[in-house]
């Protein structure tokens, strides 16, 4: 085979990335300085932001070997997925010596996942999409663990392990059952093998357990038993990273699989989907809604929020560009909202992550960390004009259009049940009075990375143009050729 | 771009934003210049949207000063704003109180010493709330009309939560939450428009006047209505969603009190008209029936409740609410005079109210307390203050020669004209509305001399420059009524054959 065939330019940001994790756990081995390796990190993802941006706006690149796809959806993800990475490097760059972690360990680990992610959201083969899967898995179990002397995060750890090994084991007898109906592990080759043997029970049963594999990945109910201590026990800067990237990641398969492969069994799959989406919804507000640390109601938080992008996955083909949406203004709002936390948050008595009462008067003591955090809340609640809303708007009108009004209903009840609680904080920052508190870190990097996801969360939302062009008709391309 | 080419009302919409951005460069301790700047944008977009307003020709019925440009094209939304003759005035009231608003924040506003100090967020989320609600009133696209009706709770969250009486958290949490909950199923609504037309044109679009075209097949109108009208039932408030409003009026500072009650209520009012009339007139006639009853329900309700009040603070809330149930019988009932009477009724009640609120705000300065029963004889030391009571409380019960009378006399004409029982208990609510008014002013002015109030200061200064201005326009209007008739006159006949299509109450 000729080097020219690879066409290894169709996964440069992966490749990028892999290059990236190798050249920190190298360095790691002969330089001691944690910063330096983070901004080696740095480096690292922002180049791999820019060959994303790059390959947007050049022309269409063909697919790796028909195993990654390079197509318009998988580049979007790149790009949700780097933005995130770039935001999650930021945070962490003083955070991870403050708590004490390791810093080449860290910062690997968290490349290697990232291009898992990125790999997952590109895979057009069973094979790509299981080893993808695997390699973003493991990598985030032992960034959840990486904090050893700590016992709760040992527990996120190894519940995430057993979890996460349990929901692979779905997969890949989901895999395995759909390679038996239709005699190839090639998502074209399933997508065209579906129509002739639709009804096949092997078929129906490989894409359930292919489902509740997924639903196990992104957290939805009642498949989200392991998310609430992972998210809680995990150092806040791998939670806020997890939280976005192996949800967009999960999310980008589960499209993929659904809409582009299965679209004639639309009516099989919509109704479990719908239903997921409800409880998720539901369950992930109504939980959060009686949690008195900030950590733990962002998790459950996130679990309401898979159940909001769940709707614009029921919405089939529709949906596809609103899920794309979604997930980068979820991105931007929720690694914000960790930001701050991060930045409240101290080594010894906040292992379990910041309480609500700590965030009291924050505004009078740092006027524009409340800012920020009052911005990221009132975008994850849905209020215009921030990117949350129209994250909201956009797959809810997508539902609309797929005819699944009441999901739309749900939705909307569910956001104002959302506001309560994501409200709470900004009224414990703005409203109540200052506590006597150690002040919260000041970090450049810190600062930058908050302000990046801020002034995105209000951009996205006045002028969401932009990216709705980049991910509109992104479905056309789904198999990029 | 409108056709003279000059976009005059996004100027409106968006300058306070520009203020508010203007008065955050500010430092934070100029509380001089921050004021300074806040007073010179509201006195602008005053002027601008007289301008507007002069700009307007009366003759025609349909949307004036339009813009439009291209906001979201995927979706089929736009930046769409315009006025009609129902929406014209509402843009200079809002700008007047908003310079009232500003004016009467001259003094430090909050209960403690953090509060009253933070004299930049202050001003910088009034600013804010003005862009809010201008563009409630001049947002021809429903998806920009629900961005701005939806983006506006932001501000009133801060000034009602920071700046407000003892109980502000609970009364702001819960005004929050009560308001979006209402207009939670407003957006599937606008959603499920934007689809119809989308079924039938073959794009989306959420431009109202495209969405007025549209045929909609029977329940349809009905159950859109009936989303829409929640979120304005709410913000009205009609009866029985009208809870949060005797919190929120009284935990807030008296400069936002003033705004909730002078222009925030009137977003429920005017989207009843715009919203419903316009849009669903075969839905809201289907639920006219149920509104006509749950408005007398409010108006007698309400009455009787601010009858009983102890809290003067508290009596004009409930009042407020009263006046406003009428407002919205005035809109269910739709014929000439009953809808000239609700496009009169929302801008005076909207100017006497606010001096009602003002004068509240000025009792409670002097004496520290709200409570009815701690005054008496107030007129003795401070006769201004009485006198100025006196004009506004009596704009307020519908003296004839006065703003009141005119609104509320053709909408009780209009009702009477529609359905009589409905007017005989309306009256009633109007007989009750000059009990407690005239019974509250008695207890406070009238008597024998307080001993703590004797010592209490006259208006002054910047007391009679807030109350001035409206005294002079409650005086105005009710002996020039056609100032807002005139104007509004083609775009009312236009709304009453509109009703009339649909065969509207007997």
């Amino acid at each position: 085979m000729n080097i020219a065939d690879v066409q290894i330019v169709s996964i440069l940001p992966q490749t990028l990335l892999l290059a990236a994790a190798l050249v920190v756990f190298l360095a790691d081995l002969v330089w001691k300085d944690r910063k330096g390796i983070g901004l080696l990190a740095l480096a690292g993802v922002l180049a791999t932001f820019v060959a994303t941006v790059v390959m947007l706006a050049g022309p269409g690149v063909p697919t790796f070997q028909h195993m990654a796809a390079a197509d318009r959806f998988a580049l979007v993800i790149s790009l949700v997925m780097s933005a995130a990475a770039v935001l999650a490097v930021l945070v962490s760059l003083d955070y991870i010596v403050r708590v004490d972690l390791p810093a080449g360990e860290y910062y690997g680990l968290l490349l290697l996942a990232a291009s898992g992610m990125m790999f997952l959201g590109a895979a057009t083969h069973l094979m790509t999409l299981f080893l993808s899967l695997e390699i973003l898995s493991i990598a985030l179990y032992a960034l959840a663990g990486i904090r050893t002397t700590d016992i709760r995060a040992g527990e996120a750890a190894l519940k995430y392990f057993l979890l996460g090994a349990f929901a692979s084991a779905f997969l890949l007898y989901g895999m395995a059952l759909l390679y038996g109906a239709t005699g190839t592990t090639s998502l074209a080759g399933i997508a065209a093998a579906v129509p002739s043997v639709q009804t096949d029970p092997m078929l129906i049963a490989g894409l359930a357990l292919l489902l509740i594999g997924f639903a196990f990945k992104v957290a939805a109910v009642p498949f989200h038993m392991w998310t609430p201590d992972v998210y809680q026990g995990a150092p806040s800067s791998v939670t806020a990273f997890m939280s976005v990237g192996a949800k967009a990641a999960g999310f980008a398969a589960l499209v993929r699989v659904l809409v582009a492969v299965f679209p004639t069994l639309y009516a099989w799959w919509v109704w479990p989907v719908g239903v997921l989406a409800v409880l998720t919804m539901t369950w992930g507000n109504l939980a959060a809604l009686a949690q008195g640390n900030v950590k733990r109601m962002l998790a459950y938080s996130s679990i309401a929020h898979a159940g909001y992008i769940l709707v614009g996955v029921a919405a089939g083909e529709a949906g596809v560009s609103g899920v794309l949406f979604y997930l980068m203004a979820y991105a931007l709002m929720n690694i914000g909202a960790f930001a701050v936390l991060i930045a409240l948050e101290r080594a010894e008595e906040d292992a379990a992550g910041v309480e609500l009462e700590r965030m009291r008067g924050l505004f009078h003591r740092r006027p524009w960390l409340a800012a920020a955090m009052t911005v990221f809340m009132f975008s994850l609640a849905g209020m215009p004009p921030l990117a949350g809303f129209f994250g909201k708007l956009y797959v809810f009108s997508a539902a609309v259009r797929s005819g699944l009004l009441v999901l739309a209903i749900i939705g909307v009840i569910n956001s104002v049940i959302s506001a309560y609680y994501y409200l709470r904080v900004v009224a414990r920052m703005a409203l109540a009075a200052p506590a006597e508190e150690a002040e919260p870190a000041r970090c450049p990097a810190l600062t930058i990375g908050t302000g990046i996801a801020a002034v995105g969360t209000v951009l996205l939302g006045i002028y969401p143009t932009w990216l709705l062009n980049l991910v509109q008709g992104t479905l056309a391309v789904l198999f990029g050729g | 771009m409108n056709s003279t080419g000059f976009p005059l009302l996004s100027l409106i919409v968006f300058l306070p934003l520009l203020g508010a951005v203007l008065v955050l460069l500010l430092g934070r301790r100029s509380h001089a210049g921050i004021r300074a700047v806040a007073l010179a944008v509201t006195l602008i977009v005053l002027g601008l949207s007289l301008a507007a307003a002069a700009l307007f020709r009366p003759a025609e019925a349909g949307i004036q000063l339009a813009e439009q440009a291209p906001w979201i094209p995927s979706l089929g939304i736009s930046y769409r704003l315009g006025v009609d003759g129902f929406s014209l005035f509402l843009l200079p009231l809002t700008a007047l109180l908003f310079v009232i608003a500003v004016l009467a924040s001259w003094k430090p506003v909050g209960s403690d010493e953090a509060s009253r100090s933070a004299v930049q967020s202050y001003f910088f989320w009034l600013l804010l709330l003005e862009t809010g609600v201008l563009g409630v009133f001049a947002a021809l696209d429903l998806v920009l009309f629900y961005v701005f009706w939806e983006a506006m709770l932001i501000p009133m969250y801060f000034l009602i939560g920071r700046w407000g009486g003892e109980r502000r958290a609970y009364a702001t949490m819960k005004f929050f939450i009560y308001t979006m909950a209402g207009s939670a199923l407003m957006l599937v609504a606008i959603l499920a428009l934007g689809y119809f037309a989308y079924q039938s044109t073959g794009a989306w679009t959420f431009d109202w006047q495209t969405l007025r075209e549209l045929k909609l097949a029977w329940p349809a109108p009905l159950w859109l209505f009936a989303m829409f009208g929640l979120a304005f039932a709410v913000k009205v408030p009609v009866f029985p969603f009208h809870t949060w409003l005797p919190d929120a009026y009284v935990e807030a500072p008296t400069p936002v009190t003033v705004l909730l009650a002078g222009v925030l209520s009137k977003m429920g009012v005017y989207g009843f008209v715009r919203f419903g009339l316009q849009l669903f007139p075969e839905g809201l006639r289907a639920a006219a029936p149920w509104l006509a009853v749950l408005a007398i329900i409010g108006i007698l309700y309400a009455s009787l409740s601010a009858l009983m009040q102890k809290d003067v603070k508290r009596v004009i809330a409930y009042s407020s609410v009263a006046h406003l149930s009428l407002v919205v019988l005035g809109v269910v009932v739709a014929n000439a005079q009953s809808l000239a009477g609700v496009v009169m009724q929302m801008v005076s009640h909207g100017i006497y109210v606010a001096a009602l609120f003002l004068i509240v705000g000025m009792l409670e300065e002097r004496r520290g307390t709200r409570l009815i029963a701690e005054f008496g004889g107030l007129w003795k030391p401070a006769p201004l203050l009485g006198v100025c009571f006196l004009i506004a409380m009596l704009g307020a019960v519908g003296l004839p020669g006065l703003n009141g009378f005119v609104g509320e006399f053709l909408i009780l004409v209009g009702v009477f004209q529609g359905v009589r029982v409905y007017a005989v208990l309306a009256a009633l609510g109007m007989i009750l509305g000059a009990w407690y008014m005239l019974w509250t002013f008695q207890r406070i002015m009238q008597g024998p001399v307080e001993a703590r109030s004797a010592g209490a200061a006259d208006m002054r200064g910047m007391d009679l420059l807030v109350m001035v201005p409206l005294l002079v326009l409650i005086i105005v209007l009710g002996v020039f009524p056609n100032l807002i008739l005139v104007p509004a006159g083609a775009t009312i006949n236009a709304l009453v054959s509109q009703a009339a299509a649909v065969a509207w109450l007997p």
